[in-house]
Order: C-alpha cells, then structure tokens, then sequence
C-alpha cells in the first residue's frame, strides 16, 4: 500500500506561481470570488495573519472554498466552466494583510443531514508552516446558525470566538473581519479534518 | 459524491511536526495548542475543480512557458510520475502546481536577493492536470540549490515545489521534491523535519526510461495523497 507524501513548507517564494498576476503568469484563482452577475449578498472578507510573536506574517498564502448563496459547492465534472468557482487565493502583504471580495455562502448539510452554520473553509500556509492549516471562518451575525453548529459543538467554547468574523457595514457594503493568530494566547482554532 | 465516502486521515506520523525549532520559522509561526478533529462534511468532501480551461498549451513545458529570446540555461530536466490514493489507484484529472529556482539557485520571486543571476528566459512556475491514470509529466530545468538565513551557512539543498488538490478539500497537499544523492539533504532543517521513515517519499528517482536521448534526463516522483474510503460518516 503507497503511503501519504509528506507534506512541506509552501515556503517564502510561492507568489510568481500560486498568486502570480503581478509576474505576468496568469494564475487559476483570484481574492475576487465574484463578477456582476454572482447571486447573493456581496461581502469583503479582511483580515491578517499573525504569528506568536504577534508579528505580521508577510508571506503566508490563504485559500478559501465556500458554497455559493444558496448553499451549493460547484461540484461539477472536471473541465465544466461555471460562474461561481467558490475557491480564492490571497497571499498576505507586508503588513499580514489579506482580503476577499466574495458572496456570504448559504447553509450546506452537516455529518447529521441538519444544515451548518454558514461558514467558509480556510487553508493557511506560510514559510515556517510545515504543513498546512485548515481552519473556517463563521459569521457573527448568524447567533442561532452557529450555535446549533455540529462543527463548532465541537471547539472548546472558549475557543469558538477565534473562528467568527466580526461584521461591520461600510456604506460600500459589509465587511467581515477575521484575523488569524497562528499562535499564542488567541491561537485561531485549526482542525483536523 | 458519494454520500458515505470519506477520506482516511492524515497521516501524521509522516508528516512533520508543526513546530520544528531547526527549521527557525516554526518557532513563532506553528500553532501550538492541539488541532480540533472534525468529521468531513460536504464542505471537506468536495475541492474546486479545474479542467483544460486552467493550462496553458505550453504551461507544463518550463523551458517554453516564458521563453523570450532562447533557451534557459541549466540542464533540461523531465520530473514524471504518478498522483495515486493510498490504496494505490489514480488521481485522475486532478491539478498539479510547480516552482522552483532557476539553474543558478534564483527565484524570480521579488523578495529573492540571493546574489545570483536571474534567466530572462525562465519563470519557474507550472501547472498540468493529471490525465486518466493519474499520470502527470513535466519538463524543466534542474534548479540550483540556495543560500537562506535560517541558520551559518545554510543551503537549501535542490528542490520543487508542488501544490496538489486531488478531489476533495481534506486531500490538498503542499510538499516539495528532491534529488537523489544530493549531500545537502542531510543539512536541511525543513527536509530533516519529516520523520527519517518517511524522506525517501520525497526523493525523485532517477530514470532511463524517463531520459529522452541527446535532449533530457528523467526523475520519477510519484505523489499519494490521501485516500476515499466507503465508511459511514458516523463513523468518525
């Protein structure tokens, strides 16, 4: 029986490959989720990376996947073009920075057939991560959804608050914030799934 | 998908630990409280799918996907192999990214400042699908290896980066390839951070029957990400 690759850091120099528009190399993915026909609420999606020194991580890569408005993941056969990808890539700034501009996803089935809370699954990665990190982001808004979430049941409550972004409504639109702390006393909750 | 398909574990006594104080950057950048187990769900069982419309015509090809007036310098490379689950079947259709340094160990990357030349012909990225059995094949250039900071006189020993989906969200997997033989393996903090078990996964063989007379020699590098299995989703 072949046995898993192990992983490796995606380490500091990703960037001309993974996020490569500014190299002129066109890349397969995007911070911007949407065009002006996506259904659903538009929202922007910021936040930074942070280490355990509480510095900014200026080279970690974050991707997210997500179901569209309506609670579906674009699940089609391969080589089917579709509008909604529901995948992204931001690589952060020096400042640790990243956003997306994105829909807020609908509810999908959980382990149990009941709905999850919205929610958009993240993958972290960094020079100095060996392996990648898999955590969601949730919404505070969404009080009743998260709190008969199946997922979220299962981070220790004193936790939870590292996985819900905080919503603000800027006059463009609104905003979640969710800030990634790869370590210390506010480590964001990683999964292992 | 099937409803009452899930993928294996990670496996994590191949994998390397989170934190690894050789490798300097994990110090302050692996999480260290335990990571949360969770069932899949649709959300981990499904993965963003890429077809034909992804590559382009010369994008496995990194000696022609950003040639401008010749050739890269370097010695032409084919790395092939297969992405297969661990129970030894094809990942089929799935995306496979790469990078690495030129021959002269340079990433174009903006923050490399490695005293070394960049080629105007050579870029360092590539992508391909895997095809029907799970078969990928690129053509590129030997990368150099390269000094970094992480402790005196470190060296990066020759490598490539590669980026896998496979088809679902939990299958993802971010690794690197090396060269066999090359001395600097037993010096790296980052290939020294995976259990000694488990490095030979990491190691291109070389081929003949990869070698294409008079033009490029082979490495052979096979890729297993992790595997579906029918269980209910109770289960976990």
């Amino acid at each position: 029986m072949p046995a898993q690759t192990p992983s490796q850091t995606v380490g500091p120099y990703f960037a001309y490959a993974l996020t490569p528009e500014p190299y002129g190399y066109p890349g397969i993915a995007s911070n911007r989720l949407v065009d002006i026909g996506t259904p659903g609420e538009r929202i922007l999606l910021r936040g930074r990376v942070l280490d355990g020194a509480g510095e900014p991580v200026e080279d970690a890569l974050l991707e997210i996947w997500q179901a569209d408005a309506s609670g579906r993941y674009p699940t089609e056969a391969p080589g089917e073009a579709r509008g909604f990808r529901g995948f992204g890539r931001c690589g952060t700034d020096a400042e640790g920075r990243f956003s997306f501009e994105t829909v807020k996803p609908g509810r999908v089935p959980g382990p149990d057939g009941k709905l999850q809370a919205p929610h958009i699954a993240v993958i972290v990665t960094a020079r100095g991560l060996l392996n990648h990190l898999v955590t969601r982001i949730y919404f505070a808004d969404e009080v009743a959804a998260n709190a008969s979430d199946p997922i979220l049941a299962l981070v220790p409550e004193d936790r939870r608050a590292t996985l819900i972004a905080r919503r603000e409504d800027h006059p463009g639109g609104p905003v979640y914030r969710f800030d990634i702390h790869l370590q210390g006393e506010q480590e964001t909750v990683f999964f292992d799934v | 998908m099937k409803p009452n398909l899930v993928y294996g574990a990670r496996d994590w006594s191949s994998h390397p630990p989170l934190v690894f104080p050789a490798y300097r950057s994990t110090t302050t950048r692996g999480p260290k409280k335990p990571l949360v187990p969770i069932p899949q769900t649709l959300t981990e069982l499904t993965a963003p799918v890429y077809g034909h419309d992804a590559i382009g015509p010369l994008d496995s090809d990194l000696t022609r996907n950003a040639a401008k007036n010749g050739e890269p310098l370097g010695e032409r490379i084919i790395v092939a192999g297969r992405v297969l689950d661990e129970a030894g079947r094809p990942v089929p259709h799935t995306l496979i990214e790469i990078w690495q340094a030129n021959a002269a160990g340079r990433y174009i990357h903006r923050r490399d400042q490695h005293h070394a030349p960049l080629d105007p012909n050579f870029h360092g990225a590539g992508r391909c699908l895997t095809d029907a059995e799970g078969r990928y094949r690129f053509v590129t250039i030997r990368p150099g290896p390269y000094p970094w900071q992480n402790h005196d006189n470190a060296w990066r020993p020759s490598h490539i980066h590669f980026s896998l989906f496979g088809h679902a969200f939990c299958t993802r997997l971010v690794t690197q390839m090396y060269f066999p033989g090359d001395p600097l393996l037993a010096h790296d903090p980052i290939f020294q951070s995976v259990p000694a078990f488990a490095r030979d996964r990491l190691i291109s063989r070389f081929s003949l029957e990869l070698t294409e007379p008079g033009w490029a020699t082979g490495y052979a590098f096979d890729i297993v990400l992790r595997g579906p299995r029918e269980t209910p989703m109770e289960n976990r």
